[in-house]
């Protein structure tokens, strides 16, 4: 196994096609531990996790903590709406408050783009990004390539659709890293106004037509399309949205027979994907929560200075 | 100090460059009672500067500065603004309107002008709002302003949005010959950018400005121009197609003008993979295209004006996310390095071309009384070390603050000495003398 020399997890763009082996194995041997009956090795013990989060994130947040917990760490979780952010304290003071209070780890979402760099400056405590804006939520990415690899055996040389509003994803910036250094062809696939043409430079293809690019792809990641996007202008209404990019029966039927469904959640059943297809036998998304644990199991673990190998 | 106690000055071994005169040669410069003289009229100098291997030229003007006062002092006063452009090279600064409340009155341009005055640093102009309470709807007293020394017209830091306006503003602005400054940039275009749209932006998942916002207004403008025969003035060119936009309108005929700033000729929008705050400007660092284009447009003249947009900002606003930390750079302390090691060194602009558009084409622009060093001409003299190499460093700053993205930066030229009117105001030392005697061959 490579030696792991990172301080923080900022994002995939950083990391190197081995760097992102190495956690996607590391995970693989966590993944072992949520079978056990006991579900918790020592490897964190003694050290604190803070879970920084200046956006609402139940998911992520619950898998962090629940990730750190079984890595014997302690937790602690700290919203920006109780602190005293409101009262005009800055991001960094509130940061440093947290590293004084002996954080080895901060967890940090928040609205803006390369806030998690930012706080890299001015505190000690490594930093693992939970979504950065509309930047990199590296984390998402690791999941979604660990999954697409249990599934299919290998990423190298699969067509992966990422579909919706790639504009202000950050699940499809981190995938799109991630998925191009392990050699997978990337599609980007929804309405004009929501995916930027000039990501074709990072040697992505982008399509407007759901069903023109479909017939050819070995997986489609479906990403969250917000409300707000449609009161914004960026599409006339949710109804034609679906019409063109919903996941149906349909659809699946023009689809290869083997085609994983990825989706990060929350999902809009009905306007992303329809239920049948959400439950149905192409669907990945709760394998995606489980294997989630396991790489924020191994990015804490790789981070947290695990003292010696108390991996299981 | 009454001009009839300065002293006599003789300025030795320069090479004197003033543009407004197309002089370039090495020799002596007179100065006395806060003039210019021809020669020493046969006397002893009492003071004598050794300029040898220096660039003596007229002191600089820079027409596009934020000093802040009144309403953001944590950020930048007049006095510490105009400290910040003397030991920057620059003797005389044009400041934007956009204080608290807004430079819109007579009273409001008379306040700048008397702390300017109180500083006793530089000269500094104010520039008049062009719209009640910079809001863009009906026109600012813009002839009152004048009478309180106003120098030209903006509402920068936004644009006069409204084609109606701009247009009344520039026939208007045609009784006192006045240029209209204008911040070209379609807001409907930039709502949450807060960078250059591109490539760059999508990348990193922030809010982009297009390129198209400025070159919308550019061309909206340059026609109001046309056919009201008014001066319109662009001020921090940014993109290649408004530079294309302002050679053409030039060509016409149309009696626009327009500025560029050194980030903006010398730094990208791949800058921001950094998220360092300091690379956020309004307009925003855009691509290397575009970076040509201003340097093609500096050495063709399309852009007559190099100016720094200095825009200070207290480090407990600057230094935060990306999007929540405002606009902008100070500039007058890296002027001349920036404009030394990115335009005259690699070549684009001679010193000569350099210094005119730091001199007499912004004083033109201004229509003040500066610029030169014809005899008789306001003392105002900048004496530039242009080959000693030294290290850019934020903490050294006069400004009162520091968000600089060139901190670091291995440069070379400086401002050594600078006299405004007709007294030595700063000097890094080693080349003042008193007295005739003091220097040897």
């Amino acid at each position: 196994m490579t030696t792991w020399s990172r301080k923080h997890l900022l994002g995939l763009e950083d990391l190197s096609r081995e760097e992102i082996l190495a956690i996607l194995d590391t995970a693989e041997s966590f993944s072992e531990i949520s079978k056990r009956d006991r579900k918790k090795v020592p490897a964190l013990q003694g050290r604190i996790v803070f879970n920084l989060f200046f956006e609402n994130s139940t998911r992520t947040r619950t898998s962090f903590s629940l990730a750190a917990k079984r890595l014997s760490a302690d937790t602690q979780d700290f919203s920006a709406s109780v602190s005293s952010l409101s009262k005009g304290e800055t991001f960094i003071d509130t940061a440093r408050n947290i590293e004084a209070m002996g954080a080895d780890v901060m967890v940090v979402r928040h609205p803006t783009p390369g806030a998690p760099h930012l706080l890299s400056q001015h505190v000690s405590s490594a930093i693992i990004n939970a979504g950065d804006g509309a930047h990199e939520h590296p984390t998402q990415a690791l999941l979604d390539l660990m999954t697409i690899r249990k599934a299919r055996g290998k990423i190298e040389g699969l067509t992966v659709a990422l579909l919706g509003d790639i504009a202000h994803s950050r699940v499809a910036r981190s995938n799109i890293q991630g998925l191009l250094k392990l050699g997978a062809k990337v599609i980007l696939c929804g309405p004009p106004t929501l995916v930027p043409r000039s990501l074709e430079r990072l040697g992505c293809e982008v399509a407007y037509r759901l069903d023109d690019v479909l017939p050819r792809c070995d997986v489609v990641n479906v990403l969250r399309i917000q409300f707000e996007r449609q009161q914004a202008g960026l599409f006339p209404s949710v109804a034609e949205y679906s019409q063109f990019y919903m996941m149906t029966q349909e659809r699946i039927r023009i689809a290869k027979p083997d085609l994983l469904l990825l989706a990060p959640g929350p999902i809009n059943r009905g306007v992303e994907l329809t239920p049948e297809v959400a439950d149905g036998k192409h669907s990945a998304i709760l394998d995606q929560v489980r294997n989630g644990l396991a790489v924020r199991m191994a990015v804490l673990y790789l981070l947290g200075g695990a003292v010696g190998d108390a991996r299981p | 100090m009454g001009t009839l106690a300065l002293p006599t000055i003789r300025i030795t071994g320069g090479r004197i460059i003033d543009p407004s005169r197309d002089l370039d040669q090495v020799g002596d410069l007179w100065i006395g009672r806060g003039r210019v003289l021809a020669d020493g009229g046969g006397e002893e100098a009492e003071i004598v500067v050794d300029a040898k291997g220096m660039i003596v030229c007229p002191g600089l003007i820079d027409v596009h500065v934020h000093l802040r006062e009144p309403g953001n002092e944590e950020d930048e006063t007049i006095a510490t603004g105009a400290a910040a452009a003397l030991a920057g090279g620059v003797t005389s600064v044009a400041c934007m309107p956009n204080t608290i409340p807004p430079i819109d009155t007579q009273a409001a341009a008379e306040f700048v002008v008397l702390q300017g005055q109180r500083a006793r640093q530089v000269n500094v102009y104010p520039v008049g709002a062009v719209s009640k309470g910079r809001k863009g709807e009906e026109l600012a007293e813009l002839g009152q302003l004048v009478a309180g020394g106003a120098v030209a017209f903006t509402d920068d830091g936004a644009p006069v949005a409204d084609a109606g306006l701009m247009r009344r503003a520039l026939e208007y602005s045609k009784m006192f010959d006045l240029v209209i400054m204008q911040h070209c940039q379609v807001p409907e275009l930039t709502v949450r950018g807060v960078m250059n749209e591109g490539f760059e932006s999508t990348r990193l998942g922030l809010g982009g400005m297009p390129a198209a916002a400025e070159d919308i207004m550019v061309a909206r403008d340059i026609r109001l121009a046309e056919i009201t025969g008014g001066r319109v003035h662009i001020q921090h060119i940014s993109t290649a197609r408004s530079v294309e936009l302002v050679r053409e309108g030039k060509k016409r005929g149309i009696r626009v003008t327009a500025e560029a700033c050194p980030h903006h000729f010398s730094l990208t929008d791949e800058c921001l993979r950094t998220f360092d705050s300091n690379f956020k400007m309004n307009p925003p660092l855009r691509t290397q295209a575009d970076v040509e284009a201003v340097i093609e447009g500096l050495k063709d003249d399309t852009i007559e004006i190099l100016a720094t947009d200095h825009a200070p900002h207290a480090r407990e606003k600057k230094m935060r996310e990306l999007d929540l930390a405002p606009f902008g750079i100070v500039g007058l302390e890296t002027l001349i390095p920036i404009t030394v090691t990115r335009l005259i060194e690699p070549g684009h602009l001679s010193w000569p071309e350099a210094i005119r558009k730091l001199t007499i084409n912004a004083a033109q622009l201004l229509g003040i009384p500066k610029g030169t060093l014809r005899p008789g001409a306001d003392a105002d003299v900048t004496i530039i070390d242009p080959s000693t190499p030294w290290t850019i460093d934020p903490t050294q700053f006069r400004s009162k603050s520091q968000n600089t993205p060139f901190g670091g930066w291995e440069v070379r030229g400086r401002a050594h000495t600078v006299l405004v009117g007709g007294e030595i105001r700063h000097t890094l030392g080693g080349i003042v003398h008193q007295g005739e005697s003091g220097i040897a061959g």
